[in-house]
Parts: C-alpha cells; sequence; structure tokens
C-alpha cells in the first residue's frame, strides 16, 4: 500500500547516492601528484632549435615506424603532426613576413611535439586497463600495447595530444613518445637528444633540466654561455653514475642566450611535466596549452573516490535500497492473496 | 488497490513492414561491421585523433544507455517509492532497457581498437579502479546481468516453469535493489569521463557536479523514453494509451526535470561559465538548443490540462529525449576540442557507415522488442477486444 511514510522512506533510500555525491570528502581528495625525484625528462630550447629535424628521423628509426607522406612525391618523410607512426615533431610558428627568428612580429620559432611525461598524467588515469603506466622511478609515460583495449580514452584525455591511435589498420595501437625506454638499459639515452646538433633538446633528470633551464633564463639575452649538448649529467655525478649512459660527456659549445620569455613551460603545468621548454615566442602561440597548476586526473579521481572509495557509499546505499524493495516487493503469489482484505 | 493487470504477450504476425525495415538496416550494418573488423576503424569511421570518439561511442554507447534507463527509472518509482500502480509500465520498460543496454555493450566492442583483449577491463591485474572508464564498464556489464534476472520472469511464466518463478520471487527485491544502485552508478559515471579530459571542454559542459547533471538528466529521460515507447506500442498496436499511469508519471518527470534545470544553472551561475553561453559560438548555440529542449516539456505539459493530451505527453517526452542527446553530444563532441583553442584543424562528422552502424544498432533494438512483445508476456493484457 502507498503511504506518504513510504514514499518518504524511498526518496530516503534513493536520495542518498546523490546527497553524497555533492558532499565534499576531504579524506578521499587526490592531490595532484608530483615529479619523482628521479624523473628523467627532456629539456627543449626553441632558441637553440634551428628545425632540421634530425630527431624526427632519429626517433623514427629507433621506434621503427613508418615514413608518412604528404607531398605528392612521396620521397621524404612528411608528417604534419604527431601520429600513430610520429611520436615527435619539430612544428613551427610563423608570423608575417617571418624575418626574425624567434620573434612573435614577423618572425618564426619552431616548437618540438612529443610526450610531456606529465607528473599527473590524464592518460594513465584514464586507462581502464594500465596499459599506460608511469615507472615509479624514471617517471617515464609506457604503454603496453599487449594490456591495451584500444578504447582510445587516453587520447581524448591528453591535453597536449600525445597518445595517438593507428586507425589505418585493423590491429591499430596507441602510438606515443617513451623516451626510448627501451634504450635504456644499453645506455643510450632519448634518440632524439641524441642527434640534436645544438642541444635544442637535452636529455637528463628533470630536477638537473630545470635547474639549468632556470640557469639560462637568468643569463642576460645575447650574453654567450656554454650550452650542453646531449645529455645533462647530473648534479654532482660520480663516475660509476656517468658510466651508466653510452655517448660523450663534455660536448658543450659557446653560444648566445636567446630572448626567453621568464616562464618554464612545464614547470608548474598540470602539477609539473618531465619535459620542460623554453621559447622566446608565447608558449599558446607556438602551440601549447594553458593549463592550471592542479592535473584533471586528480579531480577525476577525487570524484571517484569520494563515490566509490572502499565500496563503503555503494554498499551503504545498496542496503537501504534492498530494505526498502523487500517491503514493497510482494511476489505474484502472495499479493493475489492480499489483493482481497 | 494494486489489482496489477496481468501481462500478456500482443500476437499477430512477426513479418511486416516494421520487422522488414529493421532486418534490412540489420543486414546493412552488419555488413559495415565486416569492413570494420578487416581493415581496422579508419577504413569506416571518420575518427581521428582530434575526435577519437565518435557517435559508436557517444550515440550507440553514452546515450543508447542513457535512453535505455525507463526500466530503472520506472522500477525505481514501483519498488523503491512504492508507487505499486505504475506497475503494468515495468515489464515494457524494463524490456527496452534490457536491449539498449545489452546492445551498448555490445556496440562498445566495435569501437575498441584491440577488441580481442576487452576482458581484461574485468580482469585484476589490468583493471585500474582510478579509472571511471573501469567503473562503467563494471556497472554496466553487472547491471546487464542483473537485468536479465529481473526480466527473466517473463521467459519462466510463457514457458511454464512456475516453481523456479516463485523461488525467483523470492529473491527478486535483492535484484531490483540493485538494479537501481547500479545505473545510478554508471549513469553519473558516464558524465565523470569528461573530467579528465579537462579544459579540453567548454566550460559549459566541464563541471566537477556532472556526475549528478548524467545522473538526474537519465531518470527524466527514463521518463521521457517511457511516454514515448508507451505512446509508439499503442499506436503501432492499436492499444489503448495507459493515460491514468503516463498521466502521473509525466508530472513525476516534470519534477526531477526542475531539479536537473536547478542544480544545471545553478552550477553554471556558481562557476562564472554562462559567460560561455552568450559568446558568439557553435558551442553556445548548441547549449541553447540543449536548454529549450530541456525547458519545452514545461510549455508542452506543464498543466494537469496539458497532460490530459497524449500527443502533449508524447512531445514532452521527446523534447527530454532530445535534451539528454545534446547534453551528451555537447559535451563529448561539440563542446570538445583538442587543441584547446589553438586550431588544429581536426574535425569530425560522422560518415555514412558510422551512422549505418548506429541505425543498425537501434533497428535490432526495435526488431527484439516487437518479436518479444509479440510472442511473450510483457504488455498489459488488453480488456477489451480492439
Amino acid at each position: 500500500m502507498t503511504t506518504r511514510r513510504d514514499f518518504l522512506r524511498g526518496c530516503l533510500a534513493g536520495g542518498t547516492a546523490v546527497a553524497t555525491a555533492v558532499l565534499p570528502e576531504a579524506a578521499c581528495a587526490r592531490d595532484t601528484l608530483q615529479r619523482p625525484p628521479e624523473g628523467l625528462g627532456l629539456l627543449y630550447d626553441a632558441t637553440l632549435c634551428v628545425g632540421c629535424q634530425a630527431c624526427v628521423a632519429a626517433c623514427k628509426q629507433t621506434n621503427e615506424n613508418p615514413a608518412e607522406f604528404t607531398a605528392v612525391d612521396k620521397l621524404w618523410d612528411t608528417p604534419l603532426d604527431t601520429s600513430g607512426h610520429t611520436f615527435n615533431l619539430i612544428k613551427m610558428y610563423r608570423h608575417g613576413t617571418m624575418e626574425t627568428k624567434d620573434s612573435e612580429l614577423n618572425g618564426f620559432s619552431f616548437m618540438k611535439t612529443s610526450c610531456m611525461h606529465c607528473a599527473d598524467p590524464s592518460c594513465v588515469s584514464a586507462c581502464p586497463v594500465s596499459a599506460m603506466i608511469k615507472d615509479p622511478v624514471t617517471g617515464v609515460v609506457g604503454y603496453d600495447a599487449d594490456a591495451c583495449i584500444g578504447c582510445r580514452y587516453c587520447v581524448a584525455a591528453c591535453p597536449f595530444g600525445i597518445p595517438k591511435y593507428q586507425y589505418d589498420s585493423p590491429t591499430g595501437k596507441i602510438g606515443k613518445c617513451e623516451l626510448c625506454r627501451h634504450r635504456h638499459q644499453d645506455g643510450h639515452y632519448s634518440a632524439c637528444a641524441e642527434v640534436c646538433p645544438t642541444g635544442a633538446t637535452l636529455f637528463g633528470r628533470t630536477e638537473d633540466l630545470l635547474a639549468e633551464a632556470k640557469r639560462r633564463l637568468a643569463l642576460k639575452p645575447g650574453e654567450w654561455t656554454t650550452i650542453p649538448r646531449g645529455r645533462l649529467p647530473k648534479q654532482g655525478e660520480n663516475a660509476e653514475e656517468a658510466a651508466k649512459w653510452k655517448g660523450l660527456v663534455d660536448q658543450g659549445y659557446q653560444a648566445q642566450v636567446g630572448n626567453y620569455l621568464q616562464h618554464v613551460y612545464g614547470e608548474t603545468e598540470y602539477g609539473g611535466t618531465q619535459v620542460l621548454k623554453l621559447s622566446a615566442v608565447n608558449f599558446q602561440k607556438a602551440g601549447q596549452p594553458d593549463l592550471p597548476p592542479k592535473s584533471s586526473a586528480a579531480t577525476s579521481e577525487t570524484i571517484q573516490h569520494t563515490l566509490y572509495g572502499g565500496l563503503i557509499m555503494p554498499i551503504a546505499v545498496l542496503a537501504g535500497l534492498t530494505w526498502v524493495a523487500r517491503r514493497n516487493v510482494v511476489p505474484e503469489a502472495e499479493e493475489k492473496k492480499g489483493d482481497q482484505p | 488497490m494494486s489489482a496489477h493487470h496481468p501481462a500478456a504477450p500482443v500476437g499477430g504476425k512477426l513479418f511486416n513492414t516494421a520487422t522488414l525495415v529493421c532486418g534490412v538496416l540489420v543486414a546493412a550494418m552488419i555488413a559495415v561491421l565486416f569492413v570494420r573488423f578487416i581493415f581496422g576503424l579508419g577504413a569506416v569511421t571518420n575518427l581521428n585523433d582530434g575526435y577519437p570518439w565518435g557517435i559508436w561511442v557517444v550515440v550507440d554507447v553514452v546515450i543508447g544507455s542513457a535512453f535505455a534507463c525507463g526500466g530503472f527509472a520506472v522500477a525505481m518509482l514501483v519498488y523503491i517509492f512504492n508507487r505499486g500502480h505504475y506497475h503494468p509500465l515495468v515489464r515494457p520498460a524494463l524490456l527496452a532497457s534490457l536491449f539498449g543496454y545489452t546492445l551498448a555493450g555490445v556496440g562498445v566492442l566495435f569501437d575498441l581498437g584491440r577488441w580481442w583483449n576487452f576482458w581484461h577491463i574485468l580482469w585484476p591485474g589490468y583493471a585500474n579502479p582510478n579509472s571511471v572508464m573501469f567503473e562503467v564498464a563494471v556497472c554496466i556489464s553487472a547491471y546487464i546481468i542483473v537485468m536479465w534476472i529481473e526480466f527473466s520472469p517473463v521467459f519462466l511464466e510463457q514457458w511454464g516453469l512456475k516453481v523456479q518463478k516463485q523461488k525467483l520471487e523470492k529473491v527478486l527485491f535483492f535484484f531490483i535493489a540493485l538494479g537501481t544502485l547500479l545505473p545510478m552508478m554508471h549513469q553519473s559515471s558516464l558524465g565523470t569521463l569528461l573530467v579528465v579530459m579537462g579544459p579540453q571542454v567548454n566550460p559549459l559542459w566541464q563541471t566537477p557536479i556532472v556526475p549528478l547533471l548524467y545522473l538526474l538528466s537519465a531518470i527524466t529521460i527514463g521518463y521521457g523514453i517511457v511516454l514515448f515507447e508507451s505512446c509508439v506500442a499503442a499506436s503501432a498496436y492499436r492499444r489503448e494509451i495507459e493515460m491514468h499511469l503516463l498521466q502521473p508519471m509525466s508530472r513525476i518527470m516534470l519534477g526531477v526535470l526542475a531539479v536537473y534545470l536547478a542544480v544545471r544553472v545553478g552550477d553554471l551561475l556558481v562557476r562564472g561559465a554562462l559567460d560561455h553561453a552568450f559568446a558568439p559560438s557553435l558551442e553556445a548555440f548548441f547549449f541553447w538548443l540543449e536548454m529549450g529542449c530541456f525547458v519545452a516539456p514545461f510549455a508542452i505539459a506543464g498543466t494537469p490540462g496539458a497532460r490530459r493530451n497524449p500527443a502533449r505527453l508524447f512531445l514532452a517526452g521527446v523534447a527530454i529525449m532530445m535534451g539528454g542527446i545534446l547534453l551528451r553530444i555537447n559535451g563529448f563532441l561539440i563542446g570538445y576540442d583538442t587543441g584547446l583553442g589553438v586550431d588544429h584543424g581536426w574535425n569530425y562528422f560522422p560518415s555514412i557507415a558510422e551512422i549505418l552502424v548506429t541505425l543498425g544498432m537501434f533497428a535490432l533494438e526495435v526488431l527484439a522488442y516487437i518479436i518479444i512483445t509479440r510472442r511473450f508476456p510483457v504488455l498489459p493484457r488488453e480488456e477489451v477486444a480492439h
């Protein structure tokens, strides 16, 4: 029988989920994750880049990716954006007559596009099958095709537009930069940094790279300074640590300090990234998104943990609903008897 | 008072124009899927890295499952709020939900690029509980099973398995409770899917309370779809429209809708996101279209007199369904821009092949609904011969 009390009881049970959904629960809040202390990354300095695309070719080679043709003659690898088969690309900012390098007005500038290896990656939070994993030590965001279901939630989630899917294949995988983690055990570091002739792309620990970036920002534009190339040694690196990596250590050369914007892109964006960038041209104009210091993964996981942490709330709501349903669901046989009071 | 009208098969021929059209659409879908599984997603869809999710996700799964909320919305009314007189609406609504969800579950496989690994999502060791999609997948899978259990008395009745039916009915209350909880969980999470996309989603649709918006809208869509289906079934089978039930139910629908609108507008005001609605943009246009659809039911069926008119109830149901479609398409496609304002030149409009698959999925639902209602006791028995 329907009574007001029954109705209110139903409201109580049914409304619990809705009501508690909007209650902030500090205990479940998931803060933005920070970079691991030994995290590895790259420093890209747009003022040093000459746009030779050696890094693009080296990346293709080491990841065994096919060339992508956009020109009629199909002679050169000419991808216009990163894709499931292109993990690294140097893009260009152009304005007006393009006379001056690193000038927003009538100038041009280069910008590297590859995985930023976020401290708190959206792709890792989004992936339902743990195919995107952030290494707890190196912080490299790696991809496991054998785990992947190809849902492309990572593609949708990444604000940098980095994970890309191979739509041209019936068994398509996600393609993205993994900082050449497959070469690390042989002592090789990221191929893009290894081949960069000007040190525009530099490999190292993000902590050291951040210090190097800040050193450059503190210098006066036009001043001469030593620019390291290849791999930036760890602060106070000993011989044993240095022996882990192949290649010459002292590859530095003298160059003039660029006319930098006073901003290390990636220092705080989305909780920080392990790839850092310096530029003389506005980062948004050069194609980098303007991101808050709080990561979306933190917001998303806070909502999920608040609602489902320990399954406490679902079980409580289920108990309430079961109790109410138990009283209201009358098996048909009994109901027929009960119909004649 | 709750003298439940017993359900009965409608009867009649299975082969007619409606089932023929549905059959042709289903065949077209199978042909497209054949090409898709041999040559990959790129061969038949217009998906790209700027729009990795197209209508197979947004329409077939996100909207399709919201449209399948009739069963949940009516069952909640009957069993949780103890409004027993709505009982005749439960079975038909549950049937539509059953197919909506089962096909949404199957439809996901078409879109998965590495579909042979799909079981990873439910497998410990692979499953990532931090992922919103994990939650959606687990809840939808569980709900599909629960719904088949909730609906199984229909089959047991038809096949004369009385003992089994009685046993099942003793524990049915638990499955009904579970069947109310699970849709609450995943319908809200379908909205939460947007949160991790961050500033790529226009602030008109990117909010931390998006789970509440999707849940409330799913409930109103549930009632809207029952209005729609009841009217269509009544006209197609030349039966009486259950006005004595639809009329009060539409009032409840408007009540939930009012709550939804209050939360929606309140959230936009609190976040200061309403400015975006006045920008001269496609997003703003679609926002107002969406809001218009959600407000329209009050104009169409706001007064008791208007609610006595079945045509108005039908239109109110359709308006709510349109609003629900737009809320979801706006969040996932129109309001989604991976470039964060930087023009990457990404565009998406579904290909003919993609549309054929989506149409085929809905045709399959209609086809199954016709077959089951004609052969199994789902719709309430007609008192008067027609």
